[in-house]
Protein backbone atom coordinates (compact mmCIF):
# COMPACT_ATOMS: atom_id res chain seq x y z
CA UNK A 1 0.00 0.00 0.00
CA UNK A 2 1.45 3.27 -1.10
CA UNK A 3 2.05 5.73 1.69
CA UNK A 4 4.03 8.80 2.48
CA UNK A 5 4.57 12.06 0.68
CA UNK A 6 7.45 13.00 -1.60
CA UNK A 7 8.38 16.63 -2.16
CA UNK A 8 10.68 17.03 -5.15
CA UNK A 9 12.79 20.16 -4.81
CA UNK A 10 14.53 22.17 -7.46
CA UNK A 11 18.00 23.68 -7.49
CA UNK A 12 19.79 25.76 -10.04
CA UNK A 13 23.57 26.30 -9.82
CA UNK A 14 23.50 24.62 -6.43
CA UNK A 15 20.89 26.99 -5.00
CA UNK A 16 17.42 25.84 -4.04
CA UNK A 17 14.65 27.69 -5.78
CA UNK A 18 11.85 29.25 -3.78
CA UNK A 19 9.23 26.82 -5.10
CA UNK A 20 11.20 24.06 -3.37
CA UNK A 21 10.39 25.51 0.04
CA UNK A 22 6.78 25.85 -1.01
CA UNK A 23 6.70 22.19 -2.10
CA UNK A 24 8.30 20.94 1.14
CA UNK A 25 6.08 23.14 3.34
CA UNK A 26 2.97 21.98 1.52
CA UNK A 27 4.27 18.41 1.65
CA UNK A 28 4.59 18.71 5.44
CA UNK A 29 1.00 19.91 5.74
CA UNK A 30 -0.32 17.12 3.50
CA UNK A 31 1.78 14.45 5.24
CA UNK A 32 0.49 15.60 8.65
CA UNK A 33 -3.05 15.44 7.36
CA UNK A 34 -2.53 11.92 6.09
CA UNK A 35 -0.59 10.83 9.17
CA UNK A 36 2.31 9.98 6.89
CA UNK A 37 6.01 10.73 6.56
CA UNK A 38 7.41 13.43 4.32
CA UNK A 39 10.47 12.76 2.20
CA UNK A 40 12.17 15.71 0.50
CA UNK A 41 14.21 14.84 -2.57
CA UNK A 42 17.01 17.00 -3.90
CA UNK A 43 18.92 16.23 -7.08
CA UNK A 44 22.16 17.78 -8.26
CA UNK A 45 25.91 17.52 -8.13
CA UNK A 46 27.86 18.32 -4.96
CA UNK A 47 24.68 19.45 -3.26
CA UNK A 48 24.94 17.82 0.16
CA UNK A 49 24.71 21.23 1.82
CA UNK A 50 21.22 21.75 0.47
CA UNK A 51 19.85 19.12 2.82
CA UNK A 52 20.73 21.43 5.74
CA UNK A 53 18.58 24.15 4.23
CA UNK A 54 15.64 21.80 3.65
CA UNK A 55 15.60 20.67 7.28
CA UNK A 56 13.93 23.92 8.24
CA UNK A 57 10.71 22.97 6.51
CA UNK A 58 10.17 19.76 8.39
CA UNK A 59 10.79 16.68 6.24
CA UNK A 60 11.16 13.34 8.08
CA UNK A 61 13.69 12.22 5.55
CA UNK A 62 15.83 13.85 2.88
CA UNK A 63 17.03 11.92 -0.14
CA UNK A 64 20.10 13.47 -1.75
CA UNK A 65 20.62 12.22 -5.29
CA UNK A 66 24.12 13.39 -6.07
CA UNK A 67 25.64 12.71 -9.46
CA UNK A 68 27.61 14.79 -11.97
CA UNK A 69 24.90 14.06 -14.57
CA UNK A 70 22.30 15.69 -12.30
CA UNK A 71 24.09 19.06 -12.00
CA UNK A 72 21.69 20.74 -14.43
CA UNK A 73 18.17 19.58 -15.11
CA UNK A 74 17.57 17.25 -18.03
CA UNK A 75 14.32 15.40 -18.56
CA UNK A 76 15.95 12.03 -19.06
CA UNK A 77 18.39 11.97 -16.12
CA UNK A 78 15.93 13.44 -13.62
CA UNK A 79 13.05 11.20 -14.73
CA UNK A 80 15.21 8.07 -14.62
CA UNK A 81 16.51 8.79 -11.13
CA UNK A 82 13.20 9.92 -9.67
CA UNK A 83 11.20 7.05 -11.16
CA UNK A 84 13.54 4.63 -9.45
CA UNK A 85 13.42 6.44 -6.09
CA UNK A 86 9.64 6.61 -6.29
CA UNK A 87 9.25 2.98 -7.23
CA UNK A 88 11.37 1.84 -4.32
CA UNK A 89 9.66 4.09 -1.73
CA UNK A 90 6.12 3.82 -3.14
CA UNK A 91 4.80 7.21 -1.95
CA UNK A 92 1.07 7.98 -2.19
CA UNK A 93 1.54 11.63 -3.09
CA UNK A 94 4.31 13.42 -4.98
CA UNK A 95 4.51 17.21 -4.85
CA UNK A 96 6.67 19.28 -7.14
CA UNK A 97 6.68 22.86 -8.39
CA UNK A 98 4.88 23.78 -11.60
CA UNK A 99 7.97 25.66 -12.74
CA UNK A 100 9.53 25.23 -16.18
CA UNK A 101 11.42 22.26 -14.76
CA UNK A 102 8.50 20.86 -12.80
CA UNK A 103 6.09 21.03 -15.72
CA UNK A 104 8.52 19.22 -18.00
CA UNK A 105 9.40 16.64 -15.36
CA UNK A 106 5.97 15.88 -13.92
CA UNK A 107 4.38 15.20 -17.31
CA UNK A 108 7.09 12.72 -18.17
CA UNK A 109 7.13 11.14 -14.73
CA UNK A 110 3.34 10.71 -14.70
CA UNK A 111 3.50 8.84 -18.00
CA UNK A 112 6.35 6.63 -16.81
CA UNK A 113 4.57 5.77 -13.55
CA UNK A 114 1.09 5.63 -15.16
CA UNK A 115 0.02 8.13 -12.51
CA UNK A 116 -2.57 10.88 -12.49
CA UNK A 117 -1.16 14.40 -12.47
CA UNK A 118 -2.84 17.60 -11.30
CA UNK A 119 -0.87 20.42 -12.93
CA UNK A 120 -0.39 23.96 -11.65
CA UNK A 121 -2.44 23.57 -8.48
CA UNK A 122 -3.17 26.56 -6.29
CA UNK A 123 -4.63 24.63 -3.35
CA UNK A 124 -4.55 21.12 -1.89
CA UNK A 125 -7.50 20.25 0.34
CA UNK A 126 -7.51 17.40 2.82
CA UNK A 127 -10.77 15.87 3.83
CA UNK A 128 -10.75 12.60 5.79
CA UNK A 129 -7.64 11.40 4.07
CA UNK A 130 -8.94 12.38 0.63
CA UNK A 131 -7.06 14.94 -1.35
CA UNK A 132 -8.76 17.44 -3.62
CA UNK A 133 -6.71 19.65 -5.88
CA UNK A 134 -7.75 23.09 -7.05
CA UNK A 135 -6.38 24.08 -10.41
CA UNK A 136 -7.18 26.91 -12.80
CA UNK A 137 -8.18 25.88 -16.31
CA UNK A 138 -8.94 27.87 -19.46
CA UNK A 139 -6.15 30.21 -18.42
CA UNK A 140 -7.86 30.95 -15.11
CA UNK A 141 -11.38 31.54 -16.41
CA UNK A 142 -12.43 28.36 -14.60
CA UNK A 143 -11.23 27.01 -11.27
CA UNK A 144 -11.54 23.22 -11.25
CA UNK A 145 -11.59 20.86 -8.29
CA UNK A 146 -10.07 17.52 -9.22
CA UNK A 147 -9.30 14.24 -7.52
CA UNK A 148 -6.80 11.65 -8.63
CA UNK A 149 -7.50 7.94 -8.71
CA UNK A 150 -4.79 5.44 -7.89
CA UNK A 151 -1.29 6.07 -6.69
CA UNK A 152 0.99 7.78 -6.73
CA UNK A 153 -0.87 11.05 -7.16
CA UNK A 154 1.37 13.70 -8.65
CA UNK A 155 0.66 17.34 -7.96
CA UNK A 156 2.60 20.26 -9.41
CA UNK A 157 2.01 23.43 -7.40
CA UNK A 158 1.93 26.88 -8.95
CA UNK A 159 4.98 28.87 -7.82
CA UNK A 160 4.39 31.80 -5.47
CA UNK A 161 1.02 30.60 -4.17
CA UNK A 162 1.53 28.14 -1.29
CA UNK A 163 2.85 29.33 2.06
CA UNK A 164 6.39 28.62 3.17
CA UNK A 165 6.27 27.35 6.76
CA UNK A 166 9.32 26.74 8.91
CA UNK A 167 8.96 23.62 10.99
CA UNK A 168 12.43 22.47 11.92
CA UNK A 169 13.09 18.75 12.33
CA UNK A 170 16.11 16.53 12.52
CA UNK A 171 15.49 14.34 9.49
CA UNK A 172 17.32 11.26 8.35
CA UNK A 173 19.54 12.19 5.41
CA UNK A 174 20.19 9.44 2.89
CA UNK A 175 22.33 9.40 -0.19
CA UNK A 176 20.99 6.59 -2.33
CA UNK A 177 23.06 5.23 -5.20
CA UNK A 178 21.48 6.55 -8.36
CA UNK A 179 21.39 5.28 -11.91
CA UNK A 180 21.05 8.16 -14.34
CA UNK A 181 20.62 5.67 -17.19
CA UNK A 182 21.03 6.22 -20.89
CA UNK A 183 21.12 9.98 -21.47
CA UNK A 184 20.10 11.49 -24.78
CA UNK A 185 20.05 15.18 -23.96
CA UNK A 186 23.22 17.25 -24.12
CA UNK A 187 23.23 20.71 -22.57
CA UNK A 188 25.18 23.06 -24.81
CA UNK A 189 24.72 26.33 -22.99
CA UNK A 190 22.70 28.10 -20.31
CA UNK A 191 21.91 31.65 -21.36
CA UNK A 192 20.70 33.47 -18.29
CA UNK A 193 19.69 37.10 -18.09
CA UNK A 194 22.02 38.98 -15.83
CA UNK A 195 20.98 41.30 -13.04
CA UNK A 196 18.73 40.58 -10.13
CA UNK A 197 15.38 41.38 -11.67
CA UNK A 198 12.86 38.85 -10.41
CA UNK A 199 11.27 36.45 -12.85
CA UNK A 200 7.65 37.17 -13.72
CA UNK A 201 6.17 33.97 -12.27
CA UNK A 202 8.17 34.35 -9.05
CA UNK A 203 7.91 38.08 -8.46
CA UNK A 204 6.17 39.51 -5.40
CA UNK A 205 5.28 42.64 -7.34
CA UNK A 206 4.66 43.04 -11.07
CA UNK A 207 4.32 46.35 -12.89
CA UNK A 208 2.71 45.63 -16.22
CA UNK A 209 2.20 47.86 -19.24
CA UNK A 210 -0.20 47.62 -22.14
CA UNK A 211 -1.29 49.48 -25.21
CA UNK A 212 -1.68 52.67 -23.19
CA UNK A 213 2.10 52.94 -22.87
CA UNK A 214 2.33 53.52 -26.60
CA UNK A 215 5.56 51.53 -26.40
CA UNK A 216 7.20 53.85 -23.89
CA UNK A 217 8.09 51.64 -20.94
CA UNK A 218 10.46 54.04 -19.19
CA UNK A 219 8.04 54.90 -16.37
CA UNK A 220 6.84 51.28 -16.02
CA UNK A 221 10.44 50.12 -15.75
CA UNK A 222 11.41 52.86 -13.32
CA UNK A 223 8.53 52.01 -11.01
CA UNK A 224 9.42 48.32 -11.26
CA UNK A 225 13.02 49.14 -10.35
CA UNK A 226 11.96 51.23 -7.37
CA UNK A 227 9.74 48.41 -6.10
CA UNK A 228 12.10 45.52 -6.94
CA UNK A 229 9.34 44.30 -9.23
CA UNK A 230 9.22 42.39 -12.48
CA UNK A 231 7.94 44.04 -15.65
CA UNK A 232 5.00 42.45 -17.44
CA UNK A 233 3.12 43.24 -20.62
CA UNK A 234 -0.21 42.65 -22.28
CA UNK A 235 -0.54 40.62 -25.42
CA UNK A 236 -1.05 43.67 -27.60
CA UNK A 237 2.15 45.24 -26.28
CA UNK A 238 4.04 42.06 -27.15
CA UNK A 239 2.38 41.82 -30.55
CA UNK A 240 3.48 45.41 -31.22
CA UNK A 241 7.03 44.31 -30.50
CA UNK A 242 7.37 46.64 -27.53
CA UNK A 243 8.23 43.87 -25.10
CA UNK A 244 9.67 40.33 -25.46
CA UNK A 245 7.32 37.33 -25.46
CA UNK A 246 8.71 36.28 -22.10
CA UNK A 247 7.05 39.35 -20.52
CA UNK A 248 3.54 38.47 -21.66
CA UNK A 249 0.90 37.91 -18.98
CA UNK A 250 -2.32 36.18 -19.98
CA UNK A 251 -3.92 33.04 -21.31
CA UNK A 252 -1.39 32.81 -24.13
CA UNK A 253 1.46 33.99 -21.94
CA UNK A 254 2.33 33.54 -18.30
CA UNK A 255 -0.11 33.11 -15.47
CA UNK A 256 1.08 35.11 -12.50
CA UNK A 257 0.15 35.33 -8.82
CA UNK A 258 2.12 38.18 -7.26
CA UNK A 259 1.14 39.96 -4.07
CA UNK A 260 0.69 43.15 -6.06
CA UNK A 261 -0.06 43.56 -9.74
CA UNK A 262 0.02 47.10 -11.12
CA UNK A 263 -1.67 47.26 -14.53
CA UNK A 264 -0.70 50.43 -16.42
CA UNK A 265 -2.55 51.32 -19.59
CA UNK A 266 -4.00 47.82 -19.87
CA UNK A 267 -7.65 47.78 -20.87
CA UNK A 268 -8.23 44.26 -19.55
CA UNK A 269 -8.90 41.88 -22.44
CA UNK A 270 -10.49 38.70 -21.13
CA UNK A 271 -7.39 36.64 -21.91
CA UNK A 272 -5.17 39.07 -19.97
CA UNK A 273 -7.49 39.11 -16.94
CA UNK A 274 -7.38 35.30 -16.89
CA UNK A 275 -3.61 35.39 -16.45
CA UNK A 276 -3.41 37.77 -13.50
CA UNK A 277 -6.67 37.39 -11.61
CA UNK A 278 -5.09 35.27 -8.85
CA UNK A 279 -2.86 38.19 -7.85
CA UNK A 280 -3.44 39.13 -4.22
CA UNK A 281 -3.94 42.85 -4.87
CA UNK A 282 -4.49 44.51 -8.22
CA UNK A 283 -3.99 48.20 -8.94
CA UNK A 284 -5.21 49.53 -12.29
CA UNK A 285 -4.18 52.81 -13.85
CA UNK A 286 -6.06 53.72 -17.00
CA UNK A 287 -7.31 56.81 -18.79
CA UNK A 288 -10.62 55.14 -19.58
CA UNK A 289 -12.77 54.91 -16.47
CA UNK A 290 -14.92 52.29 -18.19
CA UNK A 291 -11.98 49.95 -18.98
CA UNK A 292 -12.75 46.31 -18.01
CA UNK A 293 -9.52 46.15 -15.98
CA UNK A 294 -11.23 48.17 -13.23
CA UNK A 295 -13.79 45.39 -12.74
CA UNK A 296 -10.95 43.06 -11.65
CA UNK A 297 -8.93 45.60 -9.67
CA UNK A 298 -8.92 46.36 -5.95
CA UNK A 299 -7.72 49.91 -6.41
CA UNK A 300 -8.06 52.09 -9.46
CA UNK A 301 -6.73 55.39 -10.66
CA UNK A 302 -8.45 56.97 -13.62
CA UNK A 303 -5.78 59.05 -15.27
CA UNK A 304 -2.95 59.37 -17.74
CA UNK A 305 -0.25 56.87 -16.79
CA UNK A 306 2.44 59.34 -17.94
CA UNK A 307 1.28 61.69 -15.19
CA UNK A 308 0.29 59.10 -12.59
CA UNK A 309 3.36 56.84 -12.77
CA UNK A 310 5.95 59.61 -12.18
CA UNK A 311 3.86 60.77 -9.23
CA UNK A 312 3.78 57.24 -7.81
CA UNK A 313 7.54 56.86 -8.37
CA UNK A 314 8.10 60.10 -6.44
CA UNK A 315 5.97 58.80 -3.57
CA UNK A 316 7.81 55.45 -3.52
CA UNK A 317 11.12 57.31 -3.31
CA UNK A 318 9.84 59.21 -0.29
CA UNK A 319 9.42 55.91 1.55
CA UNK A 320 13.12 55.16 1.32
CA UNK B 1 12.26 14.95 -42.77
CA UNK B 2 8.88 13.55 -41.78
CA UNK B 3 7.20 15.68 -39.14
CA UNK B 4 4.04 15.00 -37.15
CA UNK B 5 2.33 17.94 -35.48
CA UNK B 6 -0.06 17.36 -32.58
CA UNK B 7 -2.89 19.86 -32.63
CA UNK B 8 -5.98 20.46 -30.57
CA UNK B 9 -9.13 22.46 -31.14
CA UNK B 10 -9.86 24.76 -28.18
CA UNK B 11 -12.21 27.62 -27.31
CA UNK B 12 -11.02 30.99 -28.59
CA UNK B 13 -9.03 32.75 -25.85
CA UNK B 14 -11.25 35.81 -26.32
CA UNK B 15 -14.31 33.67 -25.48
CA UNK B 16 -16.17 34.01 -22.25
CA UNK B 17 -16.20 30.56 -20.67
CA UNK B 18 -19.38 29.50 -18.87
CA UNK B 19 -20.02 26.46 -16.75
CA UNK B 20 -22.50 23.90 -18.10
CA UNK B 21 -25.43 22.61 -16.04
CA UNK B 22 -23.55 19.43 -15.08
CA UNK B 23 -21.06 21.61 -13.17
CA UNK B 24 -18.02 19.76 -14.52
CA UNK B 25 -17.83 20.98 -18.10
CA UNK B 26 -18.26 24.20 -20.05
CA UNK B 27 -21.11 25.38 -22.24
CA UNK B 28 -20.03 24.68 -25.77
CA UNK B 29 -22.71 26.53 -27.69
CA UNK B 30 -21.79 30.14 -28.55
CA UNK B 31 -18.10 29.31 -28.38
CA UNK B 32 -15.83 30.06 -31.28
CA UNK B 33 -13.38 27.20 -31.74
CA UNK B 34 -9.81 27.75 -32.86
CA UNK B 35 -6.57 25.87 -33.23
CA UNK B 36 -4.71 25.99 -29.91
CA UNK B 37 -2.45 29.06 -30.32
CA UNK B 38 0.71 27.14 -29.38
CA UNK B 39 -0.17 24.48 -31.98
CA UNK B 40 -0.26 27.17 -34.66
CA UNK B 41 3.39 27.81 -33.84
CA UNK B 42 4.02 24.06 -34.14
CA UNK B 43 2.40 23.86 -37.58
CA UNK B 44 4.33 26.92 -38.76
CA UNK B 45 7.66 25.54 -37.55
CA UNK B 46 6.97 22.18 -39.21
CA UNK B 47 6.19 23.92 -42.50
CA UNK B 48 9.36 26.02 -42.31
CA UNK B 49 11.49 22.93 -41.69
CA UNK B 50 9.77 21.11 -44.55
CA UNK B 51 10.25 24.07 -46.88
CA UNK B 52 13.97 24.15 -46.06
CA UNK B 53 14.66 20.42 -45.98
CA UNK B 54 11.83 18.62 -47.79
CA UNK B 55 9.67 15.87 -46.31
CA UNK B 56 6.10 15.67 -45.12
CA UNK B 57 3.99 17.31 -42.44
CA UNK B 58 1.21 15.22 -40.90
CA UNK B 59 -1.36 16.73 -38.57
CA UNK B 60 -2.59 14.49 -35.77
CA UNK B 61 -5.54 15.44 -33.62
CA UNK B 62 -7.86 13.87 -31.07
CA UNK B 63 -11.29 15.37 -30.79
CA UNK B 64 -14.94 15.28 -31.76
CA UNK B 65 -16.13 15.51 -35.36
CA UNK B 66 -15.83 19.26 -35.60
CA UNK B 67 -12.13 19.06 -34.64
CA UNK B 68 -11.55 18.24 -38.30
CA UNK B 69 -11.87 22.01 -38.87
CA UNK B 70 -8.56 22.43 -37.08
CA UNK B 71 -6.93 19.78 -39.27
CA UNK B 72 -8.29 21.59 -42.35
CA UNK B 73 -6.83 24.87 -41.07
CA UNK B 74 -3.40 23.24 -40.75
CA UNK B 75 -3.74 21.63 -44.19
CA UNK B 76 -4.67 25.04 -45.61
CA UNK B 77 -1.50 26.48 -44.05
CA UNK B 78 0.42 23.86 -46.06
CA UNK B 79 0.49 20.54 -44.17
CA UNK B 80 0.14 17.41 -46.30
CA UNK B 81 -2.27 15.10 -44.54
CA UNK B 82 -4.31 14.67 -41.41
CA UNK B 83 -5.16 11.92 -38.97
CA UNK B 84 -8.21 12.44 -36.82
CA UNK B 85 -8.80 10.20 -33.82
CA UNK B 86 -12.53 10.61 -33.60
CA UNK B 87 -14.55 8.30 -31.41
CA UNK B 88 -17.22 9.03 -28.79
CA UNK B 89 -15.43 6.47 -26.60
CA UNK B 90 -12.38 8.76 -26.51
CA UNK B 91 -14.22 11.92 -25.58
CA UNK B 92 -13.39 13.34 -22.18
CA UNK B 93 -10.09 11.47 -21.95
CA UNK B 94 -7.62 12.92 -19.48
CA UNK B 95 -4.12 13.94 -20.55
CA UNK B 96 -2.59 10.52 -19.97
CA UNK B 97 -5.29 8.69 -21.96
CA UNK B 98 -5.12 11.30 -24.73
CA UNK B 99 -1.38 10.71 -24.94
CA UNK B 100 -1.93 6.94 -25.14
CA UNK B 101 -4.26 7.40 -28.11
CA UNK B 102 -1.91 9.81 -29.88
CA UNK B 103 1.04 7.48 -29.28
CA UNK B 104 -0.95 4.56 -30.69
CA UNK B 105 -1.62 6.54 -33.87
CA UNK B 106 2.06 7.52 -34.10
CA UNK B 107 3.19 3.89 -34.02
CA UNK B 108 1.95 3.44 -37.59
CA UNK B 109 3.54 6.64 -38.89
CA UNK B 110 7.06 7.30 -40.07
CA UNK B 111 8.46 10.38 -38.31
CA UNK B 112 11.74 12.06 -37.47
CA UNK B 113 10.26 14.86 -35.45
CA UNK B 114 7.09 15.51 -33.45
CA UNK B 115 6.08 19.08 -32.64
CA UNK B 116 3.33 20.13 -30.24
CA UNK B 117 2.17 23.19 -28.35
CA UNK B 118 3.57 23.30 -24.81
CA UNK B 119 0.04 23.30 -23.48
CA UNK B 120 -3.50 23.48 -24.74
CA UNK B 121 -5.17 26.63 -23.46
CA UNK B 122 -8.33 24.77 -22.41
CA UNK B 123 -7.25 22.24 -19.78
CA UNK B 124 -3.78 23.79 -19.32
CA UNK B 125 -2.30 20.40 -18.47
CA UNK B 126 1.21 20.86 -19.95
CA UNK B 127 1.27 17.10 -20.05
CA UNK B 128 0.18 15.44 -23.27
CA UNK B 129 3.35 16.11 -25.25
CA UNK B 130 5.64 14.86 -22.48
CA UNK B 131 3.56 11.71 -22.12
CA UNK B 132 3.58 11.08 -25.88
CA UNK B 133 7.38 11.40 -25.88
CA UNK B 134 7.60 8.94 -23.00
CA UNK B 135 5.33 6.42 -24.72
CA UNK B 136 7.35 6.73 -27.94
CA UNK B 137 10.63 6.43 -26.02
CA UNK B 138 12.03 9.64 -27.48
CA UNK B 139 13.40 12.81 -25.85
CA UNK B 140 11.19 15.82 -25.26
CA UNK B 141 12.31 19.43 -25.21
CA UNK B 142 9.77 21.80 -23.67
CA UNK B 143 8.82 25.43 -24.36
CA UNK B 144 11.18 26.01 -27.24
CA UNK B 145 11.54 29.46 -28.81
CA UNK B 146 14.31 28.64 -31.29
CA UNK B 147 15.18 25.42 -33.08
CA UNK B 148 17.78 24.21 -35.57
CA UNK B 149 17.45 20.82 -37.23
CA UNK B 150 20.40 19.40 -39.17
CA UNK B 151 22.38 16.20 -39.65
CA UNK B 152 19.95 14.06 -37.68
CA UNK B 153 20.30 16.39 -34.69
CA UNK B 154 18.03 18.97 -33.16
CA UNK B 155 19.24 21.96 -31.16
CA UNK B 156 16.56 23.71 -29.13
CA UNK B 157 16.46 26.85 -27.04
CA UNK B 158 14.30 25.86 -24.12
CA UNK B 159 12.82 28.77 -22.17
CA UNK B 160 13.13 28.61 -18.39
CA UNK B 161 12.66 31.21 -15.67
CA UNK B 162 15.10 34.01 -16.36
CA UNK B 163 16.72 32.62 -19.48
CA UNK B 164 17.11 29.79 -21.95
CA UNK B 165 18.91 26.47 -22.02
CA UNK B 166 20.34 25.32 -25.32
CA UNK B 167 20.10 21.54 -25.60
CA UNK B 168 20.99 19.07 -28.30
CA UNK B 169 19.32 15.75 -29.02
CA UNK B 170 19.48 13.27 -31.82
CA UNK B 171 16.35 12.57 -33.84
CA UNK B 172 13.72 11.30 -33.50
CA UNK B 173 12.63 13.76 -30.83
CA UNK B 174 9.65 15.81 -29.74
CA UNK B 175 9.64 19.47 -28.87
CA UNK B 176 6.95 21.84 -27.66
CA UNK B 177 6.53 25.42 -28.77
CA UNK B 178 6.69 28.69 -26.91
CA UNK B 179 5.67 32.15 -28.13
CA UNK B 180 8.51 33.85 -29.96
CA UNK B 181 9.36 30.76 -32.02
CA UNK B 182 7.81 32.15 -35.20
CA UNK B 183 4.85 34.07 -36.57
CA UNK B 184 2.28 31.57 -37.83
CA UNK B 185 1.15 32.21 -41.40
CA UNK B 186 -2.46 32.66 -42.40
CA UNK B 187 -4.01 30.15 -44.74
CA UNK B 188 -4.20 31.54 -48.27
CA UNK B 189 -7.29 31.15 -50.41
CA UNK B 190 -5.56 28.68 -52.77
CA UNK B 191 -4.32 26.90 -49.65
CA UNK B 192 -7.86 26.58 -48.37
CA UNK B 193 -9.03 25.20 -51.73
CA UNK B 194 -6.18 22.69 -51.85
CA UNK B 195 -6.80 21.62 -48.26
CA UNK B 196 -10.22 20.29 -49.22
CA UNK B 197 -8.58 17.62 -51.37
CA UNK B 198 -5.89 16.58 -48.92
CA UNK B 199 -6.42 13.24 -47.16
CA UNK B 200 -7.72 13.05 -43.60
CA UNK B 201 -7.72 9.58 -42.13
CA UNK B 202 -10.28 8.98 -39.37
CA UNK B 203 -9.38 6.47 -36.66
CA UNK B 204 -11.44 4.98 -33.88
CA UNK B 205 -10.13 3.71 -30.56
CA UNK B 206 -10.50 0.15 -31.85
CA UNK B 207 -8.59 1.00 -35.07
CA UNK B 208 -5.67 2.04 -32.89
CA UNK B 209 -5.76 -1.16 -30.88
CA UNK B 210 -6.24 0.78 -27.64
CA UNK B 211 -8.31 -0.76 -24.85
CA UNK B 212 -11.54 1.24 -24.64
CA UNK B 213 -11.50 0.65 -20.89
CA UNK B 214 -8.44 2.87 -20.51
CA UNK B 215 -9.71 6.01 -22.26
CA UNK B 216 -12.68 8.37 -22.26
CA UNK B 217 -14.42 10.35 -19.56
CA UNK B 218 -15.31 7.28 -17.49
CA UNK B 219 -11.70 6.18 -17.20
CA UNK B 220 -10.04 9.41 -16.18
CA UNK B 221 -7.40 9.12 -13.48
CA UNK B 222 -7.82 12.83 -12.91
CA UNK B 223 -11.52 13.19 -12.07
CA UNK B 224 -13.12 16.58 -12.39
CA UNK B 225 -15.32 17.10 -9.34
CA UNK B 226 -16.44 20.66 -9.93
CA UNK B 227 -15.94 23.68 -12.11
CA UNK B 228 -16.22 27.06 -10.41
CA UNK B 229 -15.79 30.60 -11.57
CA UNK B 230 -12.88 32.44 -9.97
CA UNK B 231 -13.93 34.31 -6.84
CA UNK B 232 -15.18 37.82 -7.56
CA UNK B 233 -13.22 40.68 -6.14
CA UNK B 234 -14.91 43.37 -4.13
CA UNK B 235 -15.86 46.41 -6.15
CA UNK B 236 -12.86 48.50 -7.14
CA UNK B 237 -11.96 51.41 -4.88
CA UNK B 238 -11.35 54.33 -7.22
CA UNK B 239 -8.79 56.69 -5.80
CA UNK B 240 -9.93 60.27 -5.91
CA UNK B 241 -7.86 63.40 -5.94
CA UNK B 242 -7.34 66.65 -7.76
CA UNK B 243 -3.94 66.10 -9.33
CA UNK B 244 -1.96 62.97 -10.18
CA UNK B 245 0.26 63.69 -7.16
CA UNK B 246 -2.74 63.55 -4.80
CA UNK B 247 -3.91 60.25 -6.24
CA UNK B 248 -0.40 58.82 -6.08
CA UNK B 249 -0.03 59.87 -2.44
CA UNK B 250 -3.36 58.30 -1.56
CA UNK B 251 -2.48 55.04 -3.37
CA UNK B 252 0.86 54.80 -1.59
CA UNK B 253 -0.82 55.41 1.73
CA UNK B 254 -3.09 52.45 1.07
CA UNK B 255 -0.33 50.16 -0.18
CA UNK B 256 2.13 51.10 2.54
CA UNK B 257 0.01 51.74 5.63
CA UNK B 258 -3.29 49.98 5.05
CA UNK B 259 -2.44 46.71 3.33
CA UNK B 260 1.31 46.98 4.05
CA UNK B 261 2.38 45.51 0.77
CA UNK B 262 5.20 47.93 -0.03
Amino acid sequence: MAQGVFAITEQRDGELRKVSFEAVSEGRRVADGLGADLTAVVLGSGIEGLAEELKKYGPDKILVADDAALADYTTDAYTNVLAELIQSSDPAVIITGASAQGKDLSGRLAARLDAGLAMDCVEIKLDNGNLTYTRPMFGGKIVAKVEIEGSPQIVAIRPNVMDIVENSKEPAIEKPAVQVGDLKTKIIEMKMETGDKPELTEADIIVSGGRGTGGDYAAVEELANELGAAVGASRSAVDEGWRPHSDQVGQTGKTVSPNLYVACGISGAIQHLAGMSTSKYIVAINKDEEAPIFSKADFGIAGDLFEVLPAIIAEVKKLK
Amino acid sequence: MDIVVLVKQVPDTESLVQIADDGVSIKTQDIKWIMNPYDELAVEEALQIKEAQGGTVTILTLGPEKAVETIRTALAMGADQGIHICDPAAEGSDALAAAKLLAAALKDLPYDLIIAGHRAVDEDNYQVAAAVAEFMGIPQISMVNKVVVSDGKITCHRTIEGGTVVVENSLPALFTTQRGLNEPRYASLPGIMKAKKKPVDVKTVADLGVDGGSVGAANRKVKIKAFNLPPERQAVRMIQGEAAADKAAELLKILHEEIKII
